[in-house]
């Protein structure tokens, strides 16, 4: 085991440079394009493709005797394109619907793939061991004359991507677009089509019928939650795709016993898990932070209109003890004292002797609380027929998301058609605002 | 007639799709006995509103009481046509089976509709003029033979409260007729009927009740009283546009929460 | 004591798995839940390879709950990636079947010792050794195993099914209105995936992970060609299935190849038959109606032409044939097939090497050409220009039925088309 991976490291073995530089171009080329068939939604039709290719494999090889990559992966070309064509016609002139169809084409082309290698491999006209690498992939097999092959595809692919590229890219976000461009949607497609089934058939070999399709979708997903540019995605997709080959087939060159494909379709996962907890914007973590922020926020708002509110009410400016504020807030004394803390640490409140009084800072921050609290009730007062006792708590919800911009129109809105005089709707002086309506008393 | 035997009453109702609110603190009583249009501008929460009536749709506030009671227990007595493109009219199933549906919710689970349902149903078809349709496999039926089948099957549920999403999309002029007027006799006989409507010409002509909504309830009340030129223009008008921003910036800051 | 032959045991395993797929794929395909069972039959494999190596047996019990356990967490994490982080739904069940898949070949294959299960098994069973895995009973033998654990998956599918027939049915159909008459519809959902993972399971051994999926989608698929009532779809779908186990069977020891494969080949090519000929859905049905039609318009097309010189003429008019297959505007082979459908109707009579209408045949082409004007009239009046009316006209005269004819000759009452060519009475 060491040994085999001490010669994997060292690159000696001229071997061992196909096999490896094999599996970065099935990897890579399967982000490249697997990035446009999940936005296309095509990503399970390339599963359908896949499958349709093993009777292609087989009757390639009974047609010719020969093993040699460039026949198998021809026939293996035909008989997926047979097979993506007739899930169209199904989908297209029958009431099964895609789903079923994608399941149809899948599973019989597989099913007569499968008897046409036992046929193979019984009647001992050749042995399987040839053919049977298609299923789950093998790439401690690819040779140097395999490896031209897939070069030339690979290159074709690239060649073709780079040339079409914005017209795919129109097509994923705005075929509508493209059409009215002059340009045919559906050639637009067939030619997308052609790519994936051409990234099918370079990872035949070493990754098989079964799995190629997750060397497609994986990376992708992945790719997706890192960017929202689709320069970026393909790229990323690439990298992950080529990084997954690469890691892949090392592994299973550890245990040749393992095929390859599964493996390297392990490792596409893992970096679709690590990018869906991770990455920055999308990923799971970086979400539950934003939750956690947006929580102890709005809790932080509460607290200063409640100080505010206090001191309205009961027209004094002074420290308020800790169980004025959980009334107040309709929260625990311990909620309380630990959001007061926090708002201690930003500067926004002072305390002394468990008691807590707005500073300047606060003040300000609070009353912009207040006044969003009090515009927006008016305005669902007025313009909706609420009752008075139910603005209080929408209202609640939404004052923590006002932009200035939305309270700059509600000012303009209530004055103009209520006569309110936004600068009253707060009043620390008298007993209470005149404006205030609803409230938890 | 007391406050708690209204058929339908909501209480400070929101709800919210992802996050976003769609449809803010609705406070509505139906009396019994009215043949109902909720009309209002595309997006203005419709059909949202009649599915939170029924449970389909999580509430994110308030509450809905039918005669005074949770819709669980009552739900036997709401009967429900869905908009027309909710299900797949290729399915392998006959115009009767669908009506048949309607029983279910009587029959229980398990057990197999019998005799008497297949009456009912029955009779419903011939109610909306389908009775020689019952064997024909839907597909095969017009776009207004498939809303009555649909209206059928609300009235094999022999209820007393029906909802109505759309019953008249994409209809011809003779099924439109002949719902309409099978609506009004449904009236006669006391049940409530809330219809969820597009065409503003046939309001008054259809509707002794309506409501009507733009992301909040703008008024609710007998049409001669409340469709007027004033609540028409603020349901239409397009001036909520500091509420939909409202929703839109809670969808944003929220979409982070999920 | 009767001998019974392995392969009667060998068929006897399929017929049972193929008709428990059967019953439980139709629902599938009309749900459009067919990816969702691939995903799930794939998938399950983890937790079948699990189970066999804690319980070192392949006891029926452990590997359900390790697949069911699967199952369920296929199901759960396509819908959290699908709604919580917004990857598109084939992309989810793409990335979650796949991993799960590859986590369970990885497994077997490296633990080949402990696992009696091979690649081969995954992808297309064992069903060939059925008749040699017994279930004993003491010293006696009660049969071969994979019969008794198919035979109760398929009694328990069967009695499930029937039990809450209804409800699957109105889930399947409109689950919207399911759930307001109280079925919940979230609950027969999981139902029936768990009597797809039981299958999944029970089949597995015999037919492998990918041609369950055959089985479970194609002969519902098939069925669905075929009939408009769900009861029969269902009970062609479990026939189309098990016949293909028993032709598949056959066909394999001739072919000398898997049996498994040999099945899915015979129940893609009865979709194939189905694709074809089926009577509504077949492709070759509607060829058929789409050259029953064309035949109807050259019949009309030479019709007219007859009937409008006779009117110029003021008489019965004659034609040359060739003359009068030129005017039908279609395809030379088609007009001259209309041609003799029209002698065959005795609609048109040959005289001295020249055609004209008989009086039966006058009679459809006058009842033609009135529907042709009444539209043109018809369409004038809704505001189209003269010269706009007549090529409308000409597609509509074919389709016009005896109502609305009816309804249009009320609404035009005129005895003038717009170019003021009268419009023939009715009958």
């Amino acid at each position: 085991m060491l040994e085999n991976a001490l010669r994997f490291m060292t690159l000696a073995d001229a071997n061992v440079r196909f096999v490896l530089l094999g599996s970065l171009l099935i990897g890579a080329t399967g982000g490249l394009l697997g990035s446009f068939a999940v936005l296309r939604r095509r990503s399970l039709v390339g599963d359908a493709l896949a499958h349709a290719a093993l009777p292609g494999v087989a009757l390639a090889y009974l047609w010719t005797g020969s093993k040699a990559l460039p026949v198998l992966l021809a026939g293996a070309t035909v008989s997926g394109v047979l097979g993506v064509l007739l899930m169209q016609f199904i989908i297209n002139f029958t009431r099964i619907k895609a789903d079923a169809a994608i399941g149809i084409v899948l599973s019989v082309f597989f099913g007569i793939g499968i008897v046409l290698l036992t046929h193979i491999q019984r009647t001992g006209s050749g042995n399987q061991s040839g053919l049977d690498k298609f299923l789950f992939g093998q790439a401690a097999s690819l040779v140097e004359d395999d490896l031209k092959v897939m070069s030339v595809l690979a290159g074709l692919i690239i060649l073709v991507l780079v040339l079409f590229f914005k017209e795919f890219k129109a097509l994923i976000f705005d075929p509508s677009f493209l059409q009215s461009l002059g340009y045919s949607t559906r050639w637009i497609d067939v030619l997308l089509m052609g790519l994936i089934a051409l990234t099918v058939m370079v990872g035949l070999q070493a990754v098989g019928v079964v799995l190629i399709a997750a060397m497609l979708i994986t990376p992708a997903v992945a790719a997706r939650f890192w960017t929202e540019q689709l320069n970026k995605m393909v790229l990323l997709a690439a990298a992950f795709g080529g990084a997954s080959g690469i890691v892949g087939t090392f592994i299973s060159s550890l245990a040749p016993r393992i095929p390859t494909g599964p493996v390297m379709v392990l490792v596409a996962t893992f970096f679709f898990v690590v990018s869906a907890l991770l990455a920055p914007k999308r990923g799971v973590l970086a979400r539950g932070l934003r939750r956690q922020h947006n929580a102890r926020r709005e809790a932080q708002q509460h607290f200063l209109r409640a100080c505010i509110e206090l001191q309205e009410k009961l027209a004094q400016q002074r420290a308020w003890a800790i169980e004025e504020l959980a009334i107040e807030m309709g929260h625990s004394p311990d909620k309380v004292k630990r959001i007061g803390r926090q708002l201690e640490k930003a500067g926004l409140v002072l305390r002394q002797d468990g008691r807590f009084s707005l500073t300047e800072a606060g003040l300000e921050e609070g009353l912009f609380v207040v006044k969003s609290h009090r515009l927006w009730e008016h305005y669902l007062y007025y313009r909706t027929i609420l009752d008075a006792d139910h603005v209080d708590r929408p209202a609640d919800e939404v004052e923590h998301l006002l932009t200035p911009e939305i309270i700059v129109r509600l000012e303009e809105i209530l004055a103009r058609e209520r006569g309110i005089d936004t600068e009253q709707i707060i009043n620390l002086h008298g007993t209470g605002s005149q404006y205030r309506r609803g409230g938890r008393e | 007639m007391s406050q708690n035997t209204h058929p339908i009453q909501i209480h400070d109702m929101t709800i919210a799709y992802h996050k976003k609110p769609v449809l803010w603190d609705v406070d509505l009583d139906v009396p019994e006995g009215q043949l109902v249009g909720i009309i209002g501008p595309n997006g203005a929460g419709k059909s949202t509103m009649i599915k939170a009536i029924m449970d389909l749709v999580p509430k994110a506030s308030g509450w809905v009481k039918i005669y005074g009671k949770d819709y669980g227990e009552m739900r036997k007595i709401i009967g429900y046509v869905p908009q027309r493109e909710s299900v797949d009219w290729d399915f392998p199933i006959s115009a009767l089976d669908v009506v048949l549906m309607g029983r279910y919710g009587h029959i229980g689970w398990m057990r197999r509709p019998g005799k008497e349902d297949r009456c009912i149903a029955r009779e419903s078809l011939d109610k909306v003029g389908m009775g020689d349709f019952a064997e024909r496999q839907i597909s095969q039926l017009s776009g207004g033979q498939q809303q009555r089948v649909f209206l059928a099957r609300a009235l094999a549920q022999d209820a007393r409260i029906y909802m109505m999403d759309e019953p008249f999309a994409g209809v011809d002029a003779a099924t439109e007729r002949a719902i309409i007027d099978i609506l009004v006799t449904l009236r006669e006989q006391g049940k409530t009927i809330l219809v969820v409507h597009h065409d503003l010409q046939t309001v008054t002509e259809y509707f002794n009740w309506v409501i009507m909504l733009n992301m909040r309830v703008v008024a609710s009340g007998l049409t001669r009283e409340v469709f007027t030129d004033e609540n028409l223009q603020k349901t239409y008008g397009g001036r909520l546009t500091v509420l939909s921003q409202a929703a839109q910036a809670m969808a944003e800051q929220r979409r982070g929460d999920r | 004591m009767i001998e019974i032959s392995g392969s009667f045991w060998i068929v006897l395993t399929g017929v049972l798995a193929t008709a428990s797929c059967g019953l439980l794929g139709t629902f599938l395909v009309l749900r459009k839940m067919s990816l969702l069972g691939d995903a799930l039959s794939h998938a399950v494999l983890p937790g079948i390879a699990i189970a066999f190596l804690l319980s070192g047996s392949r006891a029926i019990v452990p590997m359900f709950l390790g697949a069911t356990l699967f199952g369920l967490v296929t199901t759960l994490l396509v819908e959290a990636f699908h709604k919580k982080w917004q990857v598109q739904e084939d992309a989810s069940i793409g990335v979650v079947f796949t991993a799960l898949f590859a986590l369970g070949v990885v497994l077997i294959t490296a633990f080949a010792g402990q696992v009696d299960l091979d690649q081969e098994c995954v992808l297309y069973g064992e069903i060939a050794y059925t008749p040699w895995d017994l279930l004993l009973w003491g010293e006696y033998s009660l049969g071969p195993r994979p019969v008794w654990i198919l035979g109760g998956v398929l009694a328990v599918n069967l009695l499930l099914v029937t039990l809450f027939y209804k409800e699957l049915k109105i889930a399947s159909f409109d689950p919207a209105m399911a759930v307001s008459v109280g079925i919940n519809a979230t609950l027969i959902h999981y139902l029936l995936m768990a009597m797809v993972s039981l299958t999944t399971v029970a089949s597995f051994e015999s037919v492998g992970a990918i041609l369950v999926v055959a089985m479970l989608i194609v002969p519902g698929a098939t069925a669905y060609l075929w009939s408009d009532r769900l009861e029969v779809v269902i009970g062609l779908a479990m026939f189309f299935g098990m016949s293909s186990a028993v032709v598949g069977y056959y066909l394999a020891s001739y072919w000398d190849s898997s049996i498994a494969g040999a099945m899915v080949v015979v129940v893609g090519g009865i979709f194939l038959f189905s694709l074809l000929f089926s009577p509504n859905q077949g492709v070759l049905s509607r060829l058929w109606q789409r050259l029953q039609l064309s035949l109807q318009v050259a019949q009309d097309h030479m019709l007219l032409a007859l009937v409008r010189r006779d009117e110029e003429v003021e008489e019965r008019a004659r034609l040359r044939p060739d003359e009068l297959v030129g005017s039908a505007a279609v395809l030379g082979i088609l007009a001259q097939m209309a041609f003799r459908r029209l002698r065959w109707r005795r609609l048109l009579q040959q005289v001295d090497g020249m055609v004209e209408l008989s009086a039966a045949g006058e009679q459809v082409a006058l009842g033609l050409l009135r529907k042709h004007r009444l539209w043109e009239t018809y369409m004038n009046r809704l505001g189209l220009p003269e010269d706009h009316v007549h090529a409308p006209a000409d597609v509509i005269e074919h389709f016009i039925s005896a109502e609305l004819e009816a309804e249009l000759g009320a609404e035009v009452g005129d005895e003038r088309d717009p170019q003021g060519k009268q419009i023939p009475p009715s009958g």
